[in-house]
């Protein structure tokens, strides 16, 4: 696939996205005249950009598209549940087929080309219900006469613009009628897209015999629009008798610009030339037809013909200073258009090539200053300090660039609300909050499945059935949220629904059944319902197409996991359930505190932790501290790494926090601040618990980076369970992580 | 030698002051080689106005000089625009950052 190629089909995508989310808004509000304009925009752009590509059956298909939307847009039909559903299917096969032509396919395969058949049929239908009454219209307004020029053969095929050609030259009273023509002009823009305008200014007589109370321009406009002739007349209508108007149909003969050309006042050169500019004709267009007309009519129509030809062929000279006023203003809008969308394009490649850069300069960086704190130069210190700042930023910023607002993975899940409310015959609206909230590309990527799964799970499960709800007084139509926000250095995403909750009863006798737990294990209400999560877990007996199919949960939590993040589900019966994903913001550079226990040194993920404090031991022999009136859980790293040695005389506590839980991590030496570039673990080490990563310290040394989650979640189910008196130890928890020390 | 001349408009590019525009501007063009013209407190323009920049071009060219317009308003920038007569002009068009 060729570069252009790419690009269309990235562009095409996004434009696809935008036309759904807009077909999506327009059922709710038919009448958001932007909302479809942008809608006909997405199609229009997407047209125009198959023809660029030279993709046929794409842009075939679109034009139909086009069309339809084009009648929406100038209120011929209305919008219908039906139209809307036509359109979205419409949306899909464009998706499809620009699938098709990503994987270099030349032509849509048997079923494809059927379903766009199909399509089209059903496009044109709804067409056909326009286009006769349209077609009346403009009998009666044009007579058959306007028909009757493009039934003629003649020089030159049919001009490609689909638009109409207007063609006014204002009388001299007009202006001190009190009329202004840009008013007209303006108002043209009413009855549709004015695609391209010339002024003609070749009246305005020399100085000396110019009145300027006098009007003397002339305008060339091509109109895209609907309209009737007999619209675009009465735009018109209060200068009908000091203007000399011409319009010329869509899809005109090349002859019928040719003679348009000549009947009008100004010489043909200039005409010719306006006519290109404003977009009437094409360079390629106007040179072929001019050519034929030489070669065709020798002598006929005296020396006109030639003479445009040559005056065509020396306007190269006289463009070129025009052209070149043309590119600086079409530089400048496009600079302004990149303000305005403040995007670039960039590859993933390049962005993850600077991200591991800028993740060897931290660690070269830390190096440096190390060295320079030993060295004991106070300038060389303080050089390395202001770089180490500037790398500090330059990893924000260069991190930066890899977040993404997550509205557009939330918007997604509109047509799949939709259309799986319209399946299940269940009246259902999303909402989404925190859209603008960032998170990292790749997260963000690989959140989307997971997702899906929840909010197919809060359709399918959560949501009663209409009649179950009126019938527990609440309202008919059921809400499903989606929202996002950071907490503490992590993003926290949560769908939740106001549906029928989750049924711990049933939960538990499910997972009794499947010897998940034991009927005598004493679990807490959050426990029973996050036993969701485990692998084969189902509770609904009738298995549907969406979900159910006991293999939703386990894969939810494990896909999130894989992101170092991790999935809640809170509910309450007959009220609602709540998922709750928290992920890390990044995946590759933390800032880090860095802790020592005997030699090795531990790194704690800054965002974590709450406060240091000093540990006095013996207080209770038990693993729990009295944090100002708070009970504080807390876990000694030398036992649960099983580090040799004796713990020296004062030992610290830090204090972390992780998803509203606070656990103290006891350890022998607080190090400071630490800007971490997080390398995984092997493979070999996958399974260990309590550790997240590794990373490489400036002397060259390898610490170990504490997994805050595991850490607190051993640490708090060690002591409930101490404190319930079953003292059992949680199954695959490595035996150090719950050593007892009684 | 060139002579340079400045030249700030203060009234609107409209019909009813045309006329008396018409003869100052030409004035203020036959005294000099290079006439700038300065549009940033042109609140309004209409067809006249227009006119008026057309014909001041015209005849800067006919003469061999040169006029130009800076610092347009949005009155004068729309509608320029509106008629697709940036590239004719010539002139930098200065388009603010947000509109």
């Amino acid at each position: 696939m060729d570069e252009l190629t790419s690009v269309f089909v990235q562009e095409s995508r996004e434009q696809l996205a935008e036309m759904e989310e807009g077909l999506l808004r327009l059922e709710q509000d038919p009448d958001d005249r932007d909302n479809l304009n942008g809608i006909f925009r997405a199609a229009h752009t997407i047209k125009g950009g198959s023809g660029v590509v030279e993709c046929s059956f794409i842009e075939a298909f679109t034009h139909d598209v086009e069309n339809l939307l084009d009648s929406l847009r100038n209120g011929a039909i209305g919008v219908t549940p039906d139209l809307a559903t036509l359109l979205l299917a419409c949306c899909d096969h464009m998706g499809a087929l620009l699938d098709l032509l990503a994987a270099g396919e030349p032509a849509p395969g048997a079923g494809l080309q059927t379903h766009g058949d199909e399509l089209t049929a059903a496009l044109k239908k709804v067409l056909a219900t326009i286009a006769s009454a349209d077609e009346v219209e403009i009998v009666q307004a044009t007579g058959l006469a306007e028909q009757a020029p493009t039934v003629e053969v003649s020089g030159g095929g049919v001009v490609i613009t689909d638009c109409w050609h207007i063609s006014v030259r204002f009388g001299p009273n007009v202006l001190r009628g009190g009329m202004d023509p840009l008013s007209f002009i303006r108002f043209l823009s009413s009855l549709g897209e004015i695609i391209g305008v010339a002024t003609v200014t070749d009246a305005i007589p020399p100085a000396a015999e110019m009145d300027p109370e006098s009007c003397y321009l002339g305008f060339e406009i091509q109109l895209q629009t609907r309209a009737t002739k007999a619209d675009i007349e009465r735009v018109f209508d209060f200068v009908r008798d000091e203007c000399d108007l011409r319009i010329l149909p869509p899809h005109s003969k090349l002859a019928d610009y040719l003679r348009h050309i000549e009947e009008l006042p100004e010489d043909s050169m200039r005409l010719g030339e306006i006519l290109v500019r404003c977009g009437a004709v094409t360079q390629a267009e106007m040179d072929a037809a001019l050519n034929e007309q030489i070669r065709g009519t020798p002598g006929e129509e005296g020396a006109g013909p030639p003479q445009i030809g040559e005056i065509l062929v020396g306007k190269e000279v006289v463009y070129e200073e025009v052209v070149e006023a043309a590119a600086v203003k079409q530089a400048q809008i496009k600079e302004k258009k990149a303000k305005e969308a403040r995007l670039v394009r960039v590859q993933a490649d390049k962005l993850d090539q600077l991200i591991d850069l800028v993740g060897e300069l931290v660690i070269a960086g830390a190096s440096a200053n190390l060295l320079a704190l030993r060295s004991k130069q106070s300038d060389l210190v303080e050089a390395t300090s202001v770089l180490s700042r500037l790398v500090e930023d330059i990893r924000d910023s260069a991190l930066q660039l890899r977040m993404v607002q997550i509205g557009e993975t939330f918007s997604r899940f509109n047509r799949l609300v939709r259309d799986v409310s319209k399946e299940l015959g269940k009246e259902i609206e999303l909402n989404i909050s925190g859209a603008e909230t960032e998170l990292d590309k790749s997260v963000v990527e690989k959140i989307g499945d997971p997702l899906m799964h929840l909010v197919r799970n809060s359709l399918d499960h959560g949501i009663e059935p209409a009649e179950v709800r009126a019938a527990q007084g609440k309202p008919v139509c059921g809400q499903v949220y989606l929202n996002a926000f950071h907490d503490s250095g992590n993003v926290v995403i949560q769908v939740s629904d106001d549906g029928g909750g989750l049924n711990r009863e049933r939960i538990k006798a499910k997972a009794i059944e499947r010897g998940l737990i034991q009927a005598t294990q004493t679990l807490t209400d959050s426990e029973i319902v996050n036993l969701i999560f485990e692998p084969g877990f189902s509770t609904v007996e009738k298995v549907s197409n969406l979900s159910g199919r006991g293999v939703g949960m386990d894969v939810v939590r494990r896909n999130i996991e894989a992101l170092r993040g991790i999935v809640e589900v809170d509910s309450v019966e007959g009220e609602g359930t709540t998922f709750t994903i928290r992920l890390p913001l990044t995946l590759a550079i933390i800032d880090g505190f860095l802790v020592g226990v005997g030699k090795a040194a531990y790194v704690i993920p800054l965002d974590t932790v709450v406060e240091c404090i000093e540990h006095h031991d013996g207080e209770s022999g038990r693993n729990i501290l009295n944090l100002r009136g708070e009970v504080l859980p807390f876990i000694r790293l030398r036992d649960a790494f099983e580090v040799p040695g004796e713990a020296p005389p004062r030992e610290s506590i830090v204090v972390v926090q992780f998803g509203g839980h606070r656990a103290g991590i006891v350890v022998d030496q607080l190090m400071g601040e630490f800007q971490t570039v997080i390398k995984p673990l092997g493979v070999m080490f996958r399974h260990l618990r309590g550790i997240g990563g590794s990373t490489i310290l400036g002397s060259g040394e390898v610490a170990l980076i504490l997994d805050v989650a595991a850490l607190i979640q051993s640490v708090s189910h060690q002591e409930s369970n101490r404190l319930i008196g079953t003292g059992r130890a949680q199954a695959g928890t490595p035996k150090s992580l719950v050593s007892e020390k009684d | 030698m060139s002579r340079h001349q400045q030249l700030a408009l203060t009234d609107d590019l409209t019909i009813y002051h045309a006329l008396d525009q018409k003869n100052a501007l030409l004035d203020a063009l036959a005294m000099c080689d290079v006439l700038e013209l300065d549009l940033a407190r042109v609140g309004e323009m209409d067809t006249a106005g227009l006119q008026l920049l057309v014909l001041l071009k015209k005849e800067a060219a006919l003469a061999g000089k040169e006029v130009r317009f800076s610092a347009h308003s949005p009155a004068v920038r729309s509608v320029i625009e509106l008629c697709n007569m940036a590239a004719e002009f010539g002139d930098p068009l200065l388009i603010p950052a947000q509109d």
